[in-house]
């Protein structure tokens, strides 16, 4: 019962992410299903080296920005790669943050970067915040008994 | 093999472990499918691995390209398929799918999370199997495996249109105009390779093992063909016509599309970054290069009137045509990614300044001397000694890369599997040794086979090539003999060490041992070779192919191994493997299908040659 109430509320957390576009369903599910007895917190774990990694990425843009003048060339690559690591972890809203920081860096519009930039870390600690949360509720709730493709 | 061999094998995963192919079940296939997967983004790595494993593949998981590269230069087949991400700060992703492509004739997979047209197109014009987007899904990695069977299939029927196999000594039949299709190849060249094909016979049947007889490009050869081209003029080289200009029994249009492929692209290479290259927009293509800039302002001069006076070594004005022709001339194909770059960076950074110097400043030095001159020809020759010591760097175990053979005038026996080396001429090794025998000792020269790549020791190749063919060579299958152009004067016979290098090559390892069979010849009394003592020789090669034999040398190594095969003619030679000698190394299967994807490496693009003049697609506005 408990252990039922437990996955329900994890499930719910879920759904109520994917609703709120943080995360993208698909590729969080896809994420998931990769999930098994030799792995069984897989995602957490991804989730956490998305986010060990992406932070030394997140500080090299930030420098970047204080520079003057900007690197444009260096910024989008900066972005581009923050943007592929955020998507395969299906970070919704961190990824379209980071589409409208790349229109405004192509754009050489630094302004535009540097407020854009700002949106892309909020995002992207508000989903830190919610993925911990779950990851603990998952985690307490216990693993999942679900069908799974015979290995 | 039984089911839970596989299991095993999979579970053993992300070995470096070369395995045998014979190890992959093939009933149970794609399971145990090995694929490398080079990202510098540890979560999609991380992901991807995770998924590959879910499909039952074995993986390899990289950050870093030249990580990657070494691993698979050192096992050479030990993978079946390689997906590498776009965007990696150390190397670009185009760049490693053609060195993949060339060395080591892998199917490659890129992806990215960059959808945009042009970045696809690049994918297509360097000869990605396929292009990803990310986030990749499960289900696209699914089907990866058809890719390897693509290609072993599109390997496979090359190698049975050309040992003839399914015809019956037909007539030849290469007047039809349709020089793309292979049949004709395989009908023609039937009733000469008859003989050949018999020994090989129940090889062809193992199709895992694709194996095809070797023509060897001596420098003779590699002079008609020269010659023909520019008779042809670079534009209208097409195999076929070349084929009939050289009139060389035994030559199929296939070996002369392989060559003609490897030497546009040595071409391209050497005209540097031309307008071409840069719509192409390869990264590696830099226009800026000096070296390559002189070549290209050398089309208006009169090469024509250089070559005329004899001043210009036909090779070498062939070099210059094709560079003024730019790089469009070699236009990848799919199969083939341009090795330009590769080579440029591997050996090149002086080179192109080097050989056009020669080039322009002085004809005349091109004819004596030219060992730069020389070196044009072959595809990789920009080997200088400095050169040597940069590729050693880079390139290491790049087996393939090319026989130095020195030179016997030019000939280079550019084994159509070296395609894949083609990216790799370390010119390290070829260079330094070229130059440093010239003319002088054939013996020296014989040991072409310098191993190249993987021969840390930069200078050490060169210096001595006679030392280090000893011990040291870098496995390295020398498709080209660059040398040869060194070697102008040397003895024709000189490619017998040719012949001798290609055993080499498969013991080269990417170790830096140099299994220079050919040194051993050299170091031997053996010396000069003559034809009789090639069988000598080679068995001589052959033993020291094996102490020093670690195998990688990759597939051209073992395509060498048949040395005992060889034909020692002024011809072509048709290097046959019959028994690899390397059996430890890599099994027969091994060795064969390493020889077929190298010969792939040059048979594919063959049917590409006509395009390449025609290739626009630099020119596609994306």
């Amino acid at each position: 019962m408990d252990r039922n109430q437990s996955h329900r509320q994890v499930a719910t957390m879920k759904q109520s992410l994917f609703d709120q576009g943080y995360l993208d369903h698909e590729q969080f599910n896809q994420l998931e299903e990769l999930q098994d007895d030799a792995n069984p917190n897989f995602v957490e774990e991804v989730v956490t080296l998305y986010y060990r990694d992406s932070a030394r990425l997140v500080h090299s843009i930030e420098q970047a920005l204080e520079k003057s003048p900007i690197d444009f060339n260096k910024l989008d690559s900066y972005m581009h790669q923050f943007r592929g690591s955020s998507s395969s972890i299906g970070a919704k809203k961190v990824k379209a943050e980071c589409s409208l920081f790349r229109e405004y860096c192509r754009a050489g519009n630094g302004e535009g970067c540097m407020r854009t930039f700002q949106q892309v870390k909020k995002e992207y600690t508000a989903l830190r915040k919610k993925l911990e949360t779950f990851f603990q509720l998952a985690r307490q709730a216990g693993p999942v008994d679900r069908a799974r493709r015979p290995k | 093999m039984n089911p839970s061999n596989g299991r095993g094998v999979v579970s053993s995963v992300s070995s470096r472990v070369s395995r045998k192919s014979s190890e992959t079940v093939p009933d149970q296939f794609p399971v145990g499918l090995r694929v490398m997967v080079v990202d510098d983004d540890p979560t999609c790595l991380m992901i991807l691995e995770k998924m590959l494993r879910t499909c039952k593949y074995e993986v390899k998981r990289c950050s870093r390209a030249e990580e990657a590269l070494s691993i698979l230069r050192g096992n050479s087949n030990g993978y079946d398929v390689v997906i590498s991400d776009v965007h990696m700060p150390d190397m670009d992703g185009f760049k490693l799918l053609e060195q993949v492509g060339l060395e080591m004739d892998l199917p490659v997979i890129m992806m990215s999370a960059d959808d945009s047209k042009s970045v696809v197109m690049k994918g297509v014009t360097h000869g990605a199997c396929d292009y990803l987007i990310k986030p990749v899904r499960i289900e696209a990695l699914k089907n990866i495996w058809q890719h390897v069977i693509r290609k072993r299939k599109n390997e496979w029927k090359e190698v049975e249109q050309q040992s003839g196999s399914a015809d019956d000594g037909q007539p030849k039949q290469s007047e039809d105009g349709d020089y793309s299709s292979s049949v004709n190849e395989g009908s023609w060249r039937n009733s000469k390779r008859r003989k050949d094909d018999d020994e090989d016979g129940e090889d062809r049947d193992d199709t895992s093992t694709l194996k095809k007889p070797r023509v060897v490009w001596s420098v003779e050869l590699h002079q008609q063909f020269v010659g023909a081209v520019n008779q042809l003029g670079i534009d209208k080289a097409v195999p076929k016509k070349i084929l009939e200009l050289m009139n060389v029994p035994g030559l199929t249009r296939e070996n002369v599309a392989s060559h003609l492929q490897k030497y546009r692209l040595y071409l391209r290479r050497l005209s540097g970054v031309s307008q071409h290259q840069n719509n192409l927009g390869s990264p590696f293509m830099n226009p800026q290069d000096p070296g390559y800039g002189p070549l290209s302002n050398l089309n208006g001069i009169d090469l024509q009137t250089l070559a005329a006076t004899g001043q210009l070594p036909a090779q070498s004005l062939a070099n210059l045509q094709a560079a003024g022709l730019g790089r469009a001339a070699i236009a990848p194909k799919s199969r083939i990614p341009i090795p330009v770059v590769d080579q440029r960076n591997l050996f090149s950074f002086e080179n192109p300044k080097l050989t056009f110097g020669d080039t322009q400043q002085q004809p005349q030095h091109l004819n004596n001397g030219g060992k730069q001159i020389n070196l044009l020809h072959g595809i990789p020759t920009n080997m200088e000694p400095k050169q040597l010591v940069n590729l050693h760097h880079q390139g290491n175990s790049i087996p393939a890369v090319q026989s130095v053979q020195s030179v016997h005038n030019g000939s280079y026996q550019p084994q159509s599997r070296v395609q894949q080396p083609m990216g790799n001429y370390n010119p390290v090794s070829h260079t330094s040794p070229m130059i440093n025998f010239p003319l002088s000792s054939s013996a020296e020269l014989r040991s072409n086979i310098y191993a190249l790549p993987n021969n840390p020791a930069k200078g050490g190749f060169p210096e001595d090539v006679t030392s280090e063919m000893k011990g040291s060579t870098p496995g390295f299958v020398p498709s080209y003999d660059i040398f040869n152009e060194l070697n102008h004067q040397q003895k024709v016979h000189d490619w017998e060490l040719q012949n001798v290098g290609l055993t080499f090559n498969a013991t080269q390892q990417a170790n830096n041992s140099i299994d220079v069979v050919g040194t051993s010849i050299v170091g031997s009394p053996h010396q000069a070779f003559p034809s009789s003592s090639q069988g000598s020789g080679l068995s001589r090669n052959a033993s020291v192919v094996h102490a020093n034999n670690n195998n990688n040398a990759i597939s051209m190594g073992q395509h060498h191994m048949s040395n005992n095969n060889f034909y020692h003619e002024n011809n072509p030679v048709r290097v046959k493997l019959e028994t690899p000698l390397f059996p430890e190394q890599f099994g027969q299967d091994d060795l064969m299908s390493a020889l077929l994807k190298q010969q792939q490496g040059g048979i594919v693009p063959a049917e590409n040659d006509f395009d390449f003049d025609g290739y626009s697609i630099d020119n596609i506005p994306v």
